[in-house]
């Protein structure tokens, strides 16, 4: 059930089982970090869905949370540039997972990405997050399939976006998603 | 602190004969994301791809990112000035028999200030799967999705879509 409903398989969504936590929409000018604090600790998972652009060139973004990266944490991508499919690990100065790999900035379409955090509150487990994204424009661009061991049992409170700068009209959209 | 539940069904239908082509029209504009399932999608001709158009646009302003695997090797590829969106169903495509799955995320699509960009990730289990990025280079709010192939879609696959709302 648990799978089915992150990976949005139609008939294993249940009823009020999906929630709306909080978004943070970028304005003008732009932003060098999101955060999403205080969040509930009384879903099962977590989903943040992203849509942004970045305004350095070669830039990432990269998801951490409020327990940190510690001994053992470390990264995979699975990535595709049009041309290649590659794959990545990296675990030497970590801090959390890379949504991609190498977005392009000044473009204006935006870069996508679907997060899921999944036992969130556990504090029994270390914590892995996943995350499918991809930009397109017409010529260049990228699709990443990526996770990230924080290798830490915090239960995660708060989540942060980071890496470069955001450009207006990024948008970040955490949900809750019941067990 | 949690704003409300989402996730909601806005339509969904099972095909009751064979047809080439099935449509998502009036889409509201009230959700942030949809989420386009399809599933025990068999053709009537194997080796299809499955596609997607927005708002009867059938202009060159479609292009996707595809990494792809059949079981053997790992590739990626591209495509630019496309006339039509793809959910998947890049190498071999769709069965006759053995059905295949697409999920669409098409993200903050009723938005008027960017083009919209829509992941996807494509199944045959005993043949290859697919996950890509598309670009549809158009700033417009999108109120209908046509879902098609190369040929016909039998009877019995299934089109659902979702609305998800962001607080």
């Amino acid at each position: 059930m648990v799978s089915s409903v992150l990976n949005s398989a139609a008939a294993a969504v249940v009823a009020n089982s999906y929630e709306s936590i909080a978004t943070s929409t970028v304005g003008s000018g732009g932003v060098s970090s999101v955060t999403f604090s205080s969040i509930p600790q009384t879903f099962t998972h977590l989903q943040l869905r992203a849509m942004y652009g970045t305004t350095n060139q070669n830039s990432y973004l990269q998801i951490g949370t409020s327990g940190g990266a510690n001994t053992g944490a470390r990264g995979h991508m699975l990535n595709g540039n049009g041309t290649t499919a590659a794959s990545f690990n990296y675990t030497a100065g970590a801090t959390g997972l890379y949504l991609d790999y190498y977005a392009p900035s000044g473009v204006t379409p935006f870069y996508v990405s679907i997060i899921d955090f999944l036992d969130y509150t556990n504090t029994n487990i270390n914590k892995t997050v996943r995350a499918l994204s991809g930009g397109d424009w017409n010529g260049s661009g990228e699709v990443d399939m990526s996770s990230f061991l924080f290798a830490t049992t915090n239960a995660i409170t708060s989540i942060t976006i980071s890496g470069t700068a955001t450009k207006q009209y990024s948008s970040f959209a955490l949900y809750g998603i019941k067990g | 602190m949690a704003a409300g539940s989402t996730y909601t069904t806005i339509a969904t239908n099972t095909l009751a004969s064979n047809t080439v082509s099935y449509t998502f029209s009036s889409i509201p504009s009230t959700y942030t994301d949809l989420v386009l399932v399809v599933s025990n999608l068999t053709t009537t001709v194997a080796g299809q791809s499955i596609y997607m158009e927005f708002n009867g646009d059938n202009s060159a302003v479609y292009s996707e990112t595809w990494i792809n695997g059949d079981g053997t090797s790992a590739t990626s590829v591209r495509r630019t000035a496309d006339t039509k969106g793809f959910l998947g169903g890049y190498g071999a495509g769709t069965s006759t028999t053995n059905p295949a799955m697409a999920i669409g995320h098409i993200m903050n699509y009723a938005n008027t200030t960017t083009n919209k960009t829509a992941l996807a990730r494509y199944s045959l289990g005993n043949v290859e799967t697919n996950t890509l990025v598309n670009l549809w280079r158009s700033n417009a709010a999108i109120n209908a999705i046509r879902v098609y192939t190369g040929g016909t879609m039998a009877i019995g696959s299934t089109f659902t879509l979702y609305g998800i709302a962001a607080a």
